[in-house]
């Protein structure tokens, strides 16, 4: 792979770990706030159902960690595994695409309850 | 300080074994003193590599007791494990024989990451002048002490997991000539050491940063190499 894609690939990973950081942080400020008094099903969808800041926040998230996660795979397997042929990029991507396709599942699985 | 030292030495190549050795204890003995009476005295077909036993060649490097170390400046007194000491070759490279590695790599990896000076000037113009107070050349200056050891090459962590990675050591010497004014080489050198190979593999263990017997910080150069790739990427110029 040239320089320009894998210094893309480091700039993408720095800049979805910042977004993240923020989000693990709203989602467990959230979490304690929620549990408070008990949890429930019907509780979550209350929140979430119908609403577009929730949706736009969670849907955010989900592409932050499909970003993030296959990246930082990536070293590992080249590291750990010595995997650094082309199939290591395909399985990420196919990893990257699960990731996202269960992650806005979900999101949308609250939304529209 | 006891009469002797149990010394164990690492014997033949990649694969091999420990020997050891009873070597008398003296004043202010360094690790090369040690070594080098065990090749004087004891066993003549020892081999090992030094040369200026002052701390500026940077050719007598060994793993004393685990860790890579300039055995000319290192103090028996120091390392010393109840009076044992355990002397192998340096890790990350081949080992030639007893201590003496192969260091090919270490320094193909200086040239892959562009580390000779390009200047523009010629012999029949003025000298360049350069501001010492200058923050680049200062920047500069904080790596450019560098005696390629290769200390920090094998205290690396990711050196050993990726053995294509250029290495601190190659990584702090392209940072020096980015940092410096008079060098041309730009696009190019920053081209050479972004990627998988390059500084975006540093994980910052800082290893490298605290074995350097100069007390340089390949770390810090590191980083900035991944500014400057940065910088150059968000420009498009990558």
């Amino acid at each position: 792979m040239n320089p320009r894609t894998e210094t893309t690939l480091w700039i993408l990973q720095r800049a979805s770990a910042a977004v993240l950081a923020l989000c693990v942080t709203v989602h467990l400020a959230t979490i304690i706030y929620a549990v408070r008094g008990g949890l429930t099903a019907a509780e979550i969808l209350a929140r979430t159902r119908g609403n577009n800041a929730w949706l736009a926040f969670y849907a955010l998230f989900v592409v932050a960690v499909s970003i993030h996660a296959p990246i930082g795979l990536r070293a590992v397997l080249g590291e750990w595994l010595g995997w650094r042929a082309r199939s290591r990029d395909f399985a990420l991507v196919l990893f990257a695409a699960a990731l996202a396709w269960l992650g806005l599942h979900a999101v949308l699985g609250v939304f529209l309850g | 300080m006891s009469a002797s030292l149990k010394v164990r030495v690492w014997r033949g190549g990649a694969k091999g074994a420990f020997q050891e050795f009873d070597v008398p204890r003296a004043p202010s003995q360094t690790v090369l003193d040690v070594v080098t009476h065990i090749q004087r005295k004891l066993d003549p077909t020892l081999a090992y590599r030094y040369a200026c036993r002052v701390g500026m060649c940077g050719s007598c490097a060994m793993t004393v007791n685990g860790v890579p170390r300039w055995t000319c400046r290192t103090h028996v007194d120091r390392v010393s494990k109840n009076d044992e000491l355990a002397v192998a070759p340096l890790k990350n490279l081949p080992v030639i024989r007893d201590l003496v590695t192969d260091m090919r790599e270490f320094f193909d990896k200086w040239a892959r990451a562009r580390g000779s000076f390009t200047g523009r000037r010629t012999r029949r113009e003025e000298f360049h002048q350069v501001v010492p107070s200058d923050a680049s050349r200062r920047q500069a200056d904080a790596g450019i002490e560098c005696i390629g050891c290769a200390v920090c090459y094998s205290a690396c962590d990711v050196v050993a997991w990726h053995p294509e990675y250029l290495g601190p050591a190659a990584l702090n010497r392209a940072w020096t000539l980015v940092k410096d004014e008079r060098d041309t080489l730009g696009l190019e050198r920053l081209r050479a050491v972004a990627g998988d190979a390059g500084c975006h593999a540093c994980h910052t263990h800082m290893s490298c940063t605290e074995a350097c017997p100069k007390h340089l910080s390949p770390t810090a150069g590191i980083a900035g190499l991944k500014r400057e790739v940065l910088k150059a990427a968000l420009k498009g110029e990558l």
